[in-house]
């Protein structure tokens, strides 16, 4: 099973005596993959909002609060990997104005607070409301604390939650757009690792990041819709999934561009390059990302906008689709963090990272961060479910 | 009437709500100007136009034709730093061109130990040692990307860490193209060559550059034209290491072949 995630074992020419240890593990992987998971669900949830687009209307909540879920995962990783974590607050304290890592609390706190939080509540206001009304006990505590006291739900008093919420979404879309792209940015300013060092890093992260969250919707809505044996929306599957293929073609065409031009360019960096990306990371790069996770799922999804195929069919074969696609993102997150570091500075040595099962920095620690969002996220459902089905008739019932 | 008021109502709670964010904010960055300037060190990110000052600009240069490889340089450092096992404030590289054309290049255990015999002497060229240590760019990569300012260009010209500051996140380790940092696994913090600054500061010379037995290490103050550095720096061509990444790096190498990384 490691064999995918382990690099080759063996080391080759010279490495700097201080470039023995990787610094940047599994976990700074999650990070950029967690991130990008949340900007691509909520571009994908202001489709809705901001551009109309009705067919893909039954995922707008889920897409929300799976954005909202792995949000607030996403400092996880990198408040763990920290030397001193009590001292990471100085991040917003004395932020460095030079460093891009300096806008991250700020970034983040900003998207979380001001974009998704008050999105979700104007979005779901009115259900809070009515929620509490026909709750009893602990949650109707629960859901008047969260209405925040304001009751009102006339006609007059909606329409503004809904003008909000669209201004709010409409903010949203560059807020998620700085998000991520600044991730890229942390990589592609690093002029001495020209593996990083492009200005296309951060577009190429943004794209990722949509095709990702969107898969990630995707698979959630079919998975959810199984689980709670609802009727699922095949024009909605089918809608999404056109949405999924036009960013794949957008993501995938920038990462080739990428490749292209660092070999036309052909740097003082082309060998150790080469080497890096035709020995260790062969099967995550060319296999994993990029056939398996991309042309696959591209073709796929292609073909299936003239196939003639049975609704199931349908539903079964995005379902792959957006596995495959989750699975390439997450192997590209790691071609870049950690295929960065598997090269001396020297340009003339390769190195190797060893991933451990157990540990504060292993695969069972990096599964473990991975898997708290759906924690989160089934709290959130419970909470506030997302469903227009459910939705509907509880608000029916409550009136 | 209940209408409009309960819509100002909203209101009210919005820009409430937008008042107390900005004021968290100001709060905040008032508390790190406030934390800035109540801290003892100084954290310069620019470096002060030493012509004013009067201050020092400390660098090394090295003179690669008088290292014999011995190690002493780096031991010496390791013992005068505190330098936790297989981390380096300074190490030797050794290259070696053979008679077919391939480059050798190898630093084990920095080359504390000095270099074993084991390439045969008629496939040898020629063979040279490169000592390297912190640059102390001008313009370092690894100062810009901390988030904190932990790291700082001194106003004598060290790029120095602070280690109660630092708070352990690596990024400078991956923006330094040399590979001069470490991570010190006891402080749990970024780690570097300072020139020996709690020496320098009391006239006395970096550990490396006391034992070095050939006088391959010189050290000194730039701004001062009397200065070894900077006299040997006058009198020799001399090449800093990447030039092309325009980190404005200090450390002065002569006879640097095309062969050193």
């Amino acid at each position: 099973m490691f064999t995918l995630l382990q690099t080759a074992s063996s080391s080759f020419g010279y490495i700097l005596p201080n470039e023995a240890e990787l610094q940047w593990s599994v976990l700074i992987v999650l990070y950029p993959y967690l991130t990008g998971l949340v900007a691509g669900a909520f571009i994908l949830a202001s489709l809705v909002r901001v551009f109309n687009a009705e067919a893909v209307k039954p995922t707008y909540r889920l897409a929300l609060l799976t954005a909202l879920a792995f949000l607030i995962c996403a400092p996880l990783p990198l408040v763990s990997h920290l030397g001193h974590p009590e001292r990471g607050y100085e991040i917003m304290m004395t932020p460095h104005t030079s460093s891009a890592m300096a806008m991250f609390g700020y970034v983040y706190l900003w998207y979380l607070l001001v974009v998704l939080l008050l999105e979700v509540w104007f979005d779901y206001r009115k259900d809070i409301v009515l929620m509490g009304q026909r709750s009893t006990g602990l949650m109707k505590v629960v859901y008047n604390a969260l209405a925040l006291g304001l009751k009102d739900i006339s006609e007059k008093s909606l329409a503004f939650d809904e003008r909000a919420g669209r201004f709010l979404t409409i903010i949203g879309i560059p807020s998620a757009v700085l998000l991520h792209g600044y991730v890229g940015f942390i990589f592609g300013s690093i002029k001495g690792n020209p593996w990083w060092s492009s200005v296309l890093m951060p577009v190429i992260f943004l794209l990722s990041a949509i095709v990702s969250g969107i898969a990630m919707v995707l698979l959630l809505y079919v998975v959810t819709s199984n689980w709670r044996k609802k009727q699922i929306d095949v024009r909605c599957v089918s809608a999404v999934g056109r949405y999924l293929m036009f960013a794949l073609i957008f993501d995938l065409t920038l990462e080739m561009l990428d490749i292209t031009h660092r070999i036309y360019e052909a740097g003082e960096w082309l060998e150790i390059l080469k080497l890096l990306s035709s020995g260790h990371l062969i099967e995550t790069m060319f296999i994993g990302q990029i056939f398996i996770g991309a042309v696959v799922p591209l073709v796929a999804l292609a073909i299936m906008q003239a196939a003639k195929m049975s609704d199931r069919e349908k539903v079964w074969a995005h379902s792959v689709c957006s596995v495959l696609v989750l699975l390439g993102v997450l192997l590209m997150r790691w071609n870049v963090v950690i295929g960065g570091q598997l090269f001396s500075k020297t340009l003339s040595g390769l190195t190797t990272y060893r991933l451990e099962l157990v540990g504060a920095e292993g695969i069972l620690a990096a599964i473990a961060i991975l898997a708290l969002p759906f924690v989160i996220l089934w709290v959130l459902v419970k909470l506030l479910p997302p469903w227009d089905d459910d939705s509907k008739t509880r608000i029916q019932m409550a009136k | 009437m209940s209408e409009v008021k309960r819509k100002i109502t909203r209101e009210e709670f919005l820009w409430t709500a937008v008042k107390s964010t900005a004021l968290v904010a100001l709060g905040a960055a008032g508390y790190g100007v406030f934390n800035k300037a109540s801290t003892g060190l100084v954290r310069k990110r620019d470096l002060l136009d030493r012509k004013k000052t009067g201050k020092q600009n400390f660098s090394m240069a090295i003179d690669i034709e008088k290292c014999i490889g011995c190690g002493l340089c780096v031991e010496a450092c390791s013992k005068e730093n505190n330098v936790p096992a297989d981390h380096y404030r300074t190490w030797i590289e050794r290259y070696v061109i053979k008679k077919d054309g391939t480059v050798l290049i190898e630093s084990p255990q920095g080359g504390m130990h000095g270099f074993s015999d084991d390439v045969h002497e008629e496939d040898v060229e020629r063979a040279f040692f490169v000592p390297k240590l912190c640059n102390q760019c001008e313009h370092s990569p690894c100062t810009q990307v901390c988030p904190v300012g932990a790291t700082f260009n001194s106003e004598e010209g060290v790029v120095l860490v602070d280690y109660d500051y630092c708070i352990g996140c690596r990024y400078c380790i991956q923006a330094c193209p040399y590979g001069s940092r470490f991570w010190n696994p006891v402080k749990k913090t970024a780690d570097k060559c300072t020139l020996c600054y709690h020496r320098i500061m009391n006239g006395q010379l970096p550990a490396c550059v006391e034992v070095c037995p050939t006088g391959a290490r010189i050290f000194g103050d730039l701004s001062d034209p009397e200065s070894p550095v900077s006299k040997f720096t006058k009198e020799n061509q001399t090449m800093a290491l990447k030039p092309h990444l325009q980190t404005g790096a200090k450390v002065a190498y002569k006879g640097l072949s095309k062969e050193v990384v």
